[in-house]
């Protein structure tokens, strides 16, 4: 029903197939946000989701990213189908194959940069071993912060902010990293760093990403672009080249 | 901010609740030691002397019209209690056993004439009692015969010293005494009316030679004094009158107390409760979006619970260090500057290191249960919708 363009692989870091969202399930008011999504992504992919607001791109990327449950469909990461399964099992998947990065940094104002990006660590282990530490330190510097690590949130800019964020999506290198609107809070110039170096991080660790945007120009810099319009794929393909909208490119492909 | 006031707001609670309590059981220490310390805590006498009515053969005709009038109550002898007292110091209830025959008489010197209550007794025995010993306060005790103990406020009213003598009359029998200590029994009254002579002394003033006319018991633990005195008085036919029924009207003022300590206690912690659940139902609401964020990146719902559920017992528990010191001055604070007309502390109140620590733990507990629901809470947040708020 969805324009599809490629047909969807059979196999996959994560693979949607079918997937459907309603809220208000059985009441008068029920609304299906998400119709039928079906595609899937490979490991070290760079993908975009675009697509109008109100189009479902953050609910899928919740469900992308375990943090609300389909309403039917089915989802595989690696292989394993994650309707249906309870919260815990759900947290273990999200710690051992998922990073975020969110619109506003979303850090702990109580923690300096080094701890918060310990705390994935902690979350998984209940305590961070001083290798752990060493690698934070590692991403941290990677980033561009190591003369920052001990600075809180407060003291950052917000560019700065976004890499501890990326660092902190990045630590205990999940397959996966899912951003919404990375950049959206961010000048443009500090726009550019930080997609440039999520672009950077993925070409060194070959994770990859998912990354929400409103911003055609950082889309067009991504390896493949999703494009969601009410609930339903667009399209699903390279880039158009800029100043073409994807809407274009669309249309003249169908 | 706000852990802050509810640590000091635990803190106020519990320092109540350790204050009340510690001065509550003061209070009631010093009293019962002040009441019980001249006292039995169970004695045993012969029963009253009663008129028994003839029973006449009942018949529908015949009706019944007997008045009696309550017999007047001589001085008895307790049958057999020789054999009694080893029988009862062999109870393991019982810390000791004391013989005594005592009635009313007059104290003389000279012109002046007092009422007493003579007392005569094994003085061994009965020291240990009443703790003789420990209430002498001039010259020193013991009861040869001819020898008599007395109490301060009698000796003074007499004008009497240690080493002078004084003439006692009982029922027409005459008898005078060598004063060799005088003690002070607590209570002024008492000390007023109380002459303490040897037994032998006592049976021959009062007429019961060989006789006692009551057991004093001392027991190992004072509130199993009712109970034991029921079963003494099932066994044998003796009147057996516990400290409680002798003290009826103190013992239902230390209930009363006991109740409205708890009740304020109770409330205290509903208070502390309260206010801890409410400062975290607040906290859990501001912190909506750290939580989402923590679970985003794989805190359990397990790891969110646990950490609510520390920060209520971390509030409890330094409100109830901040508590217990708080309780410490305010004891410090009465015991140096409530004083009696005599310009001594009132009475002795500490805090046992015990009632703290149960008062401590308490609170800390009440900590964590007040952060159950809205621990609860935040590890039911959706985390999709709690970092989109």
């Amino acid at each position: 029903m969805s324009a599809q363009v490629h047909p969807t692989p059979p196999a996959g870091l994560l693979v949607l197939d079918g997937v459907r969202k309603s809220y208000n399930v059985g009441l008068p008011n029920e609304a299906e946000v998400l119709h039928s999504l079906s595609f899937s992504i490979g490991r070290g992919e760079f993908v975009a989701l675009i697509g109008p607001s109100g189009s479902g791109k953050s609910t899928l990327l919740n469900i992308v990213g375990l943090l609300e449950r389909m309403t039917a469909g089915s989802y595989r990461i690696e292989g394993e189908e994650m309707h249906g399964l309870d919260d815990a099992a759900l947290t273990r998947r999200r710690r051992s194959s998922l990073g975020f990065v969110f619109q506003f940094h979303h850090l702990l104002p109580a923690f300096n940069a080094l701890e918060n990006v310990t705390l994935p660590a902690l979350m998984r282990e209940g305590r961070v071993t001083p290798a752990q530490r060493e690698r934070a330190r590692a991403v941290l510097a990677a980033v561009g912060l190591g003369a920052a690590m001990d600075k809180r949130p407060g003291e950052l800019s917000g560019g700065m902010q976004q890499r501890v964020a990326i660092a902190r999506a990045l630590v205990l290198e999940p397959p996966l990293v899912l951003a919404d609107e990375p950049t959206g809070n961010l000048d443009t110039a500090s726009s550019n760093e930080v997609f440039a170096l999520m672009r950077k991080m993925h070409a060194e660790l070959n994770t990859s990403f998912l990354v929400v945007t409103h911003d055609p120009r950082l889309a067009a810099r991504c390896d493949r672009v999703l494009e969601l319009v009410d609930g339903q794929l667009v399209h699903d393909g390279p880039p158009a080249s800029s100043g073409d909208p994807p809407q274009a490119a669309h249309a003249q492909r169908s | 901010m706000q852990t802050l006031l509810i640590i000091v707001g635990v803190a106020a609670g519990v320092a109540v609740v350790a204050y009340i309590s510690a001065l509550i059981a003061g209070l009631q220490r010093n009293t019962i030691e002040k009441t019980l310390g001249a006292q039995a805590h169970i004695t045993l006498s012969p029963l009253d002397d009663m008129v028994l009515p003839a029973r006449a053969p009942s018949s529908a005709a015949t009706r019944e019209l007997v008045q009696t009038q309550p017999r007047a109550q001589r001085p008895r002898s307790i049958g057999n209690w020789q054999l009694l007292v080893p029988l009862l110091e062999a109870m393991p209830q019982v810390a000791a056993v004391s013989p005594m025959v005592s009635a009313a008489g007059l104290a003389e010197r000279g012109e002046a004439s007092k009422s007493i209550t003579l007392v005569g007794v094994d003085l061994e025995r009965y020291d240990r009692i009443v703790g003789l010993r420990a209430r002498v306060v001039q010259g020193a005790a013991r009861l040869g015969p001819g020898e008599g103990i007395l109490g301060r406020d009698l000796a003074n009213d007499l004008g009497v010293r240690v080493g002078d003598r004084v003439g006692i009359v009982t029922g027409g029998v005459n008898d005078s005494l060598r004063v060799t200590a005088l003690v002070d029994m607590g209570v002024r009254d008492v000390n007023r009316r109380t002459v303490i002579v040897p037994l032998r002394t006592a049976q021959s003033l009062v007429g019961l030679p060989g006789g006692a006319t009551s057991l004093d018991l001392t027991l190992v633990d004072i509130w199993s004094a009712q109970v034991l005195a029921d079963d003494l008085a099932m066994r044998w036919p003796y009147k057996v009158e516990s400290w409680q029924k002798a003290n009826a009207q103190l013992v239902s003022a230390l209930n009363a107390q006991s109740v409205s300590t708890a009740v304020i206690r109770g409330v205290v912690m509903i208070v502390v409760v309260l206010g801890i659940a409410s400062v975290l139902v607040v906290s859990v609401v501001q912190k909506r979006r750290e939580i989402g964020i923590l679970r985003a990146m794989g805190a359990t719902q397990g790891q969110v619970l646990r950490i609510f559920l520390l920060q209520g017992g971390i509030v409890g528990a330094l409100g109830s260090a901040l508590g217990v010191l708080l309780a410490v001055v305010l004891i410090w604070a009465f015991t140096h500057f409530v004083r009696g007309s005599d310009g001594l502390p009132l009475f002795n109140i500490t805090l046992a290191p015990v009632l703290a620590l149960q008062v401590a733990a308490i609170a800390t507990l009440c900590g964590v249960l007040a952060a159950v629901a809205p621990a609860r809470r935040a590890a039911q947040l959706d985390p999709a919708q709690a970092i989109r708020l």
